[in-house]
């Protein structure tokens, strides 16, 4: 067994940690807003919804799969174990972002309203239905699968589905998204739609701070391991106070104008919810439920160390590039949107 | 049926499917590239039209091109569960390289390419149309690294772990520069110019016999034909050198390709013809000994046939040999295609030859079964292994994951995917029909642009303000 103090494979789970959080905070305000696209009941605002986020989701969603390549690369056999394991599941979630990516492109291609409805709905619902299963994935993950000797699954589809936290995981992480998709929309629009999204504000915030205190007391009911490493670092508390604190900066900054901050401290919300989950986790990364002996972790299913210093180098070089130009490319769409000057 | 068979299967449904999208990105890409140059260059509008309208099928076949791509990566995990353990080592690094110098650059730039005209200056769209083309070059160097990686391992040591064998990294470069890298990924990289280049070809003559947008269907097919000539003749080149590397790197697939059996004898060169399992002799169009002469100019060179393998070494002879054919011919008959669309176009008589145009219409479609044909040429002449001469493809399934529930996702993808092509050809059909004059806005002249930096121009707060 491979040992070493800090060691690449460590810091490997931070980057994956990292991507993981990248995808959350980008292409969650996209699926957010997705999520709260058939609340738009007029054409012309659906078409700026979409114009929101037109020109960014797609590179969006290439963070998760960074993410998943980068997992495949560090830690192959928690890859092959979890896409895999969890085959109908990820099937599933597939067929959600193929159909969402083709509702967006098609949707405003053809006039008529039954066109439109169609894809609208398609959008909307593989929106929600996304987050759901990404957040069922990961509550599963957060208390630990049934794992047999080699390190293969040893449950079903309905495993995943028959526990009551990754369920609460589930809809906490659809109700963070909305209110992030919120806030963003809030950040593009103008006029009367901006004046509806203000609603969406409202409501999605109540939504997330009921399903957040309801995870808060699921973790210590389901998760004692997480709990267990609060305890044995009180430091970390820190995390969920920084979340609700930012969480509460959000109306505050929405109230004085500054849209922009709001969308700042709800992006640090999702920053300090994954940090909390990652550091509860490590060194697992896909922890053995009930025989925690064969979890995947850190320790035992890192790439070798010379592939790990050939991709940390990758990332090293590439990595700055990739944070500048995304930057750029935000900047040059800054500002509010309309329904027609991404007519394409 | 077994879940191996339903998993390969579902693998080429996907792959197959996915593979019509990044060479025609990849072909037009450069296109693009070259248009919008000449655009910036000459300060020619028509050029500028050129760029819009292309663009506009650009993006279209991006989208379509990067949803499918999405099951690719996943499928490794979910379908191939032992043999990413057993190559996650290695195929790791070309995949974190591919995302991370590939995928972000050609998604954030597109948007500038499709959203940006009137946010950026000229300089800065055309910088955003180069860093596309690259980011989709990048993306076949990494994805041919991986997969001839698995033609022709190299760089690597064997490991037994816990849970069985795998491959680990001992040299990146030699990983990389595996011996079939180069041949494969410039092979691939042609095929791609051709699709893209033969995908305008047929627009543009389809307006040329129209008689419709008659400037901008000639300057098209000026620059798309020129691609084209160069392309074809690199690719027979190309593929000529690739053919003859594989005498030394997999001589089971040359064998399997030319239907060559007994090792004692020099190569015939069967131009069409078959594979008869029972004699091992193939009947046809021959030419004899020409096969030798092909590999090293000596019509007495002598390589290992099939009889030299055990035979559960080796692949399926007929869909290798008859593939390899029709892509040869296919590459034979678009370089004849493209040299006398050519001579045509410049001389200025090809308007007057309304069964060429119709030829070039149809023959978008060519590059495509040729892609789809090297591919099974280059794959399942690898059976069967998986990683060759290492893995199997039976011992690289997922263990966990029965025919059944592969059965299901089979079905959504195929329900998907005819969905897919449907609304893609649909869309296609429609733009190309609308034409390039459509919802098209003049640029302002180039002097007038100068001035403007990076994005400062739509979002000033006056605008913002009088549209709330």
């Amino acid at each position: 067994m491979i040992n070493y103090p800090f060691d690449l494979a460590t810091a490997w789970f931070i980057l994956i940690g990292v991507l993981l959080t990248g995808y959350a905070i980008l292409d969650g305000f996209d699926l957010g807003a997705g999520a709260l696209h058939l609340f738009a009941k007029k054409d012309h605002h659906r078409r700026v919804i979409l114009n929101a986020i037109g020109p960014v989701w797609d590179g969006n969603e290439v963070w998760l799969l960074v993410g998943g390549g980068a997992l495949f690369a560090a830690f192959p056999p928690v890859y092959a174990t979890a896409f895999s394991g969890f085959y109908t599941a990820f099937m599933l979630v597939l067929m959600g972002i193929i159909f969402r990516a083709v509702a967006i492109e098609f949707r405003s291609k053809e006039e008529s309203t039954k066109w439109r409805g169609f894809w609208d709905k398609a959008f909307s619902i593989s929106s929600i239905i996304l987050p759901v299963l990404m957040g069922v994935a990961l509550g599963n993950v957060i208390i630990g699968v049934p794992l047999d000797v080699e390190g293969e699954y040893a449950g079903t589809f309905w495993t995943l589905l028959s526990r009551p936290f990754p369920i609460i995981v589930g809809v906490t992480t659809l109700a963070m998204f909305m209110l992030h998709g919120a806030i963003y929309l809030a950040l593009k629009t103008s006029g009367e739609l901006r004046d509806q999204v203000r609603g969406w504000l409202k409501g999605t915030m109540i939504f997330y701070f009921v399903s957040y205190a309801v995870l808060t007391g699921a973790m210590f009911l389901w998760a004692p391991q997480m709990v267990a490493k609060l305890q044995a670092m009180p430091i970390l508390f820190i995390l969920p106070v920084l979340n609700v604190l930012a969480l509460a900066n959000v109306p505050r900054e929405l109230h004085h104008g500054r849209d922009f901050l709001a969308f700042l401290s709800s992006c640090f919300s999702i920053v300090a919810n994954l940090a909390l989950v990652g550091i509860g986790m490590f060194p697992n990364l896909l922890p053995s439920f009930p025989n925690p002996e064969y979890s995947l972790t850190t320790l035992n299913s890192a790439s070798s160390i010379p592939s790990l210093t050939v991709m940390m180098t990758i990332a090293i070089i590439g990595v700055p590039f990739v944070l500048a130009y995304t930057a750029a490319i935000y900047w040059v769409f800054r500002g509010k949107v309309d329904e027609t000057h991404l007519h394409y | 049926m077994s879940a191996e068979i339903l998993a390969r299967i579902q693998f080429a449904v996907t792959a197959g499917f996915h593979f019509i999208f990044p060479p025609m990105s990849i072909g037009l890409g450069l296109l693009l590239v070259i248009m919008e140059g000449l655009y910036l260059k000459t300060k020619d509008p028509l050029y500028h039209k050129m760029t819009r309208f292309w663009v506009l099928v650009f993006a279209l076949t991006f989208a379509v091109g990067v949803a499918t791509g999405i099951p690719m990566e996943f499928q490794f995990g979910t379908n191939w569960s032992r043999y990413s353990r057993y190559v996650g080592d290695i195929f790791g690094s070309a995949l974190a390289a591919e995302g991370v110098f590939a995928f972000f650059l050609e998604s954030g730039f597109l948007a500038i390419l499709v959203f940006g005209w009137n946010k950026v200056s000229p300089k800065m769209h055309f910088f955003s149309t180069c860093m596309v083309f690259m980011g989709s070059i990048f993306s076949a160097v990494w994805i041919l690294v991986a997969n001839s990686w698995q033609q022709t391992p190299a760089g690597f040591r064997l490991e037994q772990t816990a849970t069985g064998e795998v491959a680990r990294i001992t040299d990146f470069w030699a990983m990389v520069f595996n011996p079939s890298t180069v041949d494969r990924f410039t092979h691939t990289v042609l095929a791609s110019f051709l699709t893209g280049a033969f995908f305008a070809i047929s627009v543009a003559a389809y307006y040329m016999l129209k008689k419709q947008h008659l400037d901008f269907a000639r300057r098209s097919l000026k620059i798309a034909l020129s691609v084209a000539l160069v392309a074809s003749v690199a690719q027979i080149l190309v593929g000529h050198a690739s053919t003859q590397h594989l005498v030394k790197n997999q001589p089971e697939k040359f064998a399997t390709i030319e239907g060559h059996y007994d090792s004692t004898k020099p190569v015939d060169l069967t131009i069409l013809g078959s594979y008869n399992p029972q004699t091992n002799e193939t009947t046809g169009i021959k030419i004899p000994n020409m096969g030798s002469v092909l590999i090293d100019g000596n019509p007495d060179t002598k390589v290992q046939g099939l009889d030299s393998f055990a035979k559960e070494d080796l692949p399926p002879v007929a869909p290798v040999f008859q593939s390899f054919r029709i892509m040869v011919g296919i590459g034979t008959f678009l370089l004849l295609l493209s040299l006398v669309g050519t001579i045509s176009v410049f001389r200025g008589t090809l308007e007057n030859k309304p069964t060429l145009l119709k030829v070039m219409i149809v023959s978008a479609v060519l590059p495509h079964i040729a892609n789809l044909l090297g591919w099974m040429v280059a794959e399942v002449g690898r059976q069967p292994w998986s990683v060759y001469r290492l893995l199997r493809t039976s011992e690289s399934t997922s263990k966990v994951v029965s025919a059944g529930q592969i059965a299901g996702s089979l079905t959504m993808f195929i329900f998907l995917y005819i969905l897919l092509g449907f609304l893609f050809f649909y869309l296609l059909d429609k733009r190309i029909k609308a034409g390039p004059d459509a919802d098209y806005d003049e640029p302002e002249p180039l002097e007038s642009q100068k001035l403007k930096l990076f994005g400062a121009k739509v979002n000033t707060p006056e605008s913002t303000e009088a549209k709330s």
